[in-house]
């Protein structure tokens, strides 16, 4: 139950020289934060919900931002059942905007703010986006699939009923049913939203962690 | 769940509504945040120094004491803090815990006194961090053998259960001081070998003279006596061997090992004298196989401790060694051939060859200088000296390295022993940890499903039970549960999943539908042993062993109650729902 430091380079690969030079890029990044009033103007939380997302953020990271490893460690403390590394690493792009490897205090907050305080079409803009692997505005099969295969290995072994092959696959196959509305193979944002909107549970669901700060 | 990741759950539950469009089924209620207080900074103080933190940095370890209530009974409503009467110096490391998830232990501090305040702050040493856990294990186990000197430690050997005949055979033949029987074995085999070992010295000493004939030695003359003591002594040794072979738990390995070589080697002798007594044209080899008599004296080293020591360090500082070979073999070469071609003019000179002027090299490096080779020549008497000078160099440098790497490769390997050890039991403890925060959640899935159902039966004073998690856990399970709703499936333990792995491959079980559970008699035994494993007090679980006691008491109150316990309010899907009164049903009469 350790949790590393993420300015720590304790990589597992092999090779030395590149753990050499990661660990003087890694030590050396020191990111500050934007200030309050300017996060607080930019997103939907207060000061003080900022003062306490900023307290644990830096708690865990004191360096100021998070690389994919770390993240995923942190992840996985919370599903010890299963292997999350492939849905964090998902996650990690969801928020990682910017695309630059590394998750920041304004990227979190950023994602944060949509998720917490957002209207639903916000959210599940941010969902779209999390699904949509590459980007390009289309969701296929294929990229569903990952999502969801990384969604069941979260599960882990020890299931009950246990967890076959093929039970990804089908959930896809009724997730695109809902969702597909020309049957053309991909769901585009359109669709999405709309055919969310019909479902009452996703609705409902939505709602549900508006008071987790 | 780590103190810090703690802070992070917020964001998990954040990115948990990734999920919910693929959600076929609505999602479980999030648990209500009652205690809706600003968090506030609270003062302890303890024995006059005073530490402020914020009150959820406290509450991050519930059944620890800063973290519960118990920290009530401390509050002083004067000054409005909390004042401990403890060690300042500890309680720092103890608010570090707090702080940043590892408990560290300084090594200035006394480890009683360490571990009387972390038994009082309700905190197990068990979570101590990589970093000083071996500081902390040494210092424990150092303190531990302190007092096991004070007491006396004769008492364990009536605590040793019935172990089976051959077993205790190999304990008394490993270990003599168990019992006087084995006391009495090793000093008769010691004897054996000192007796054989004597006799094969004096056989050789030529003992007086028969008259008429030249000076015998004392195995010719009384060669009937010293034929029987050798008989005897052999006899013993087969005997040992024998009983050594039969006892030992693994046979392939104590053939194998070096000891046992030894007494094969030491007894082969003898055997293969009897056999080749009257062939004349073996007798030359008869007569050399009995130098291996000597190696009875080896033997001794079941019963020496220091001898079996140095063959260890000799073992270990092979390569030392055969550095030292080398080196001297290159002098050694060198010189002979200096000397062979400084001394080539000299008439009668005895370096008649290189090989030759080995012997005069090794003789003179070692310092030894026999006379029987000296040089002649002006020129081999300068080499000569050159090769004495450098002999002395050559030998002495390298011994103080040899040693130094004893010691070194010595305490090198106790210490590689002590981490691989450490090792096992750290991959356990992290294993521990995660089954521990995986079973907590399965335990409060089931205490959910009791407390509705007692809420059911009407018991309104026992419906507290389930709401005694903190609210970060219940935040967390809240988590597992919306994942588990979003792929259908549940989390179950290990044992259930095993045995519904059982159930499928067997077909000739009926259906969970039977209410009747004397026909599974197979359900019930597996329960009970997932029952008496679940005992252990986990680190920071939410279940404690009163917890589990009062639950199994209510089982009983349940099945007593009715026969049909009706437990289908839940909106589960309804295959997991019979699966789940049925474990509810099978808990119960394990306990009866």
């Amino acid at each position: 139950m350790k949790l590393l430091p993420c300015s720590a380079a304790k990589t597992s690969s092999p090779a030395v020289q590149s753990n050499v030079e990661d660990e003087l890029e890694m030590a050396t990044v020191r990111h500050r934060p934007e200030a309050l009033e300017l996060l607080e103007a930019q997103s939907k939380f207060t000061k003080k919900e900022l003062q306490i997302l900023y307290r644990g953020f830096k708690n865990e990271c004191p360096s100021g931002v998070v690389n994919e490893e770390t993240f995923k460690e942190i992840y996985s403390q919370f599903f010890p059942q299963g292997d999350s590394t492939t849905y964090a690493h998902f996650l990690f792009n969801a928020f990682d905007t910017d695309h630059n490897g590394a998750v920041s205090f304004e990227d979190f907050i950023k994602g944060l703010s949509i998720l917490l305080r957002g209207t639903v079409q916000e959210k599940l803009n941010w969902a779209f986006n999390l699904y949509d692997i590459n980007k390009d505005g289309y969701i296929t099969k294929e990229e569903m699939l990952d999502i969801m295969k990384a969604i069941y290995d979260m599960m882990g072994k020890c299931t009950y009923p246990v967890l076959k092959e093929d039970a990804p696959r089908q959930h896809v196959e009724t997730f695109f049913q809902k969702m597909d509305k020309n049957k053309d193979g991909v769901v585009t944002i359109d669709e999405f939203i709309e055919s969310c909107q019909k479902d009452e549970n996703i609705m409902r669901s939505m709602q549900l962690f508006e008071n987790v700060i | 769940m780590a103190a810090g990741v703690a802070a992070w759950l917020p964001f998990a539950r954040a990115a948990a509504i990734g999920w919910m469009p693929v959600a076929n089924c609505p999602m479980p209620l999030a648990p209500a945040d009652k205690s809706k207080r600003q968090d506030e900074l609270i003062v302890l103080n303890v024995s006059g120094r005073r530490f402020q933190t914020w009150r959820t940095t406290l509450e991050r370890y519930p059944d620890t004491l800063l973290g519960s209530t118990e920290k009530e009974f401390f509050f002083n409503e004067d000054t409005k803090e909390y004042f401990f009467d403890r060690d300042p110096e500890v309680f720092r490391c103890v608010l570090n815990f707090y702080r940043t998830g590892k408990l560290h232990y300084p090594r200035y501090e006394c480890i009683s006194a360490y571990d009387d305040e972390l038994a009082f702050y309700g905190i197990l040493p068990e979570i101590i961090g990589d970093c000083c856990y071996e500081e902390y294990k040494d210092r424990k186990r150092e303190n531990a053998e302190r007092l096991m000197d004070d007491n006396d430690s004769e008492n364990n050997q009536e605590s040793m259960p019935s172990l089976s005949f051959r077993q205790t055979m190999w304990r008394a033949f490993e270990n003599p001081h168990t019992s006087t029987l084995a006391l009495v074995f090793y000093y008769v085999t010691g004897f054996f070998i000192a007796v054989s070992v004597i006799t094969n010295v004096v056989e050789t000493v030529p003992c007086g003279t028969v008259p008429g004939s030249k000076e015998l030695p004392c195995g010719e003359r009384y060669s009937v006596a010293f034929f029987c003591l050798d008989t005897a002594c052999v006899m013993i040794f087969t005997v040992e061997y024998l009983l050594r072979l039969f006892a030992a738990p693994s046979r392939y390995r104590f053939i194998r090992s070096v000891m046992s070589i030894i007494d094969v080697v030491a007894i082969m002798p003898y055997y293969i004298g009897l056999v080749m007594t009257n062939n004349e044209d073996v007798s030359g080899a008869f007569v050399t196989l009995r130098v291996f008599r000597v190696f009875r004296i080896f033997k001794f080293s079941r019963h020496s401790q220091g001898l079996r020591i140095l063959g260890y360090t000799l073992k270990s500082c092979a390569s030392e060694l055969g550095f030292l070979l080398f080196s001297l073999t290159m002098a050694i070469i060198i010189f002979a051939t200096v000397m062979f071609y400084a001394e080539k003019g000299s008439s009668a000179s005895k370096f008649t060859s290189i090989p030759a002027s080995f012997w005069y090299t090794i003789v003179t490096m070692t310092t030894l200088g026999y006379g029987d080779m000296v040089p002649k020549t002006i020129a081999g008497k300068i080499f000569g000296s050159i090769c004495s000078l450098s002999g002395v160099l050559v030998i002495a440098l390298p011994v103080p390295v040899i040693v130094s790497n004893f010691s070194r490769i010595y305490h090198q390997n106790q210490r590689a022993d002590k981490r691989r050890a450490q090792k096992k039991a750290r991959l356990a403890r992290i294993r521990v940890a995660k089954t521990g925060s995986s079973n907590a959640y399965l335990h409060s899935k089931r205490n959910g499903l009791l407390t509705e159902a007692l809420e059911l039966m009407g018991t309104p004073e026992e419906e507290h039970m389930g709401k005694t998690t903190s609210l970060i856990e219940s935040q967390h399970h809240h988590l597992l549960h919306c994942l588990e709703k979003t792929t259908n499936h549940e989390f179950i333990d290990e044992q259930m999943f095993e045995q519904n792995c059982m159930e499928s491959s067997m077909q000739n079980y009926p259906s969970t539908r039977s209410p009747s559970l004397s026909s599974h008699p197979g359900l019930t035994t597996t329960c009970c042993s997932r029952r008496s494993k679940k005992t252990t007090h986990l680190p920071n679980s939410n279940l404690p062993a009163t917890r589990l006691r009062s639950m199994q008491e209510l089982s009983t109150i349940h099945i007593q109650g009715s026969e049909q316990p009706s437990l289908t309010t839940r909106p589960l899907p309804t295959t997991s729902n019979e699966s789940q009164g049925i474990q509810g049903k099978t808990k119960v009469k394990c306990h009866k």
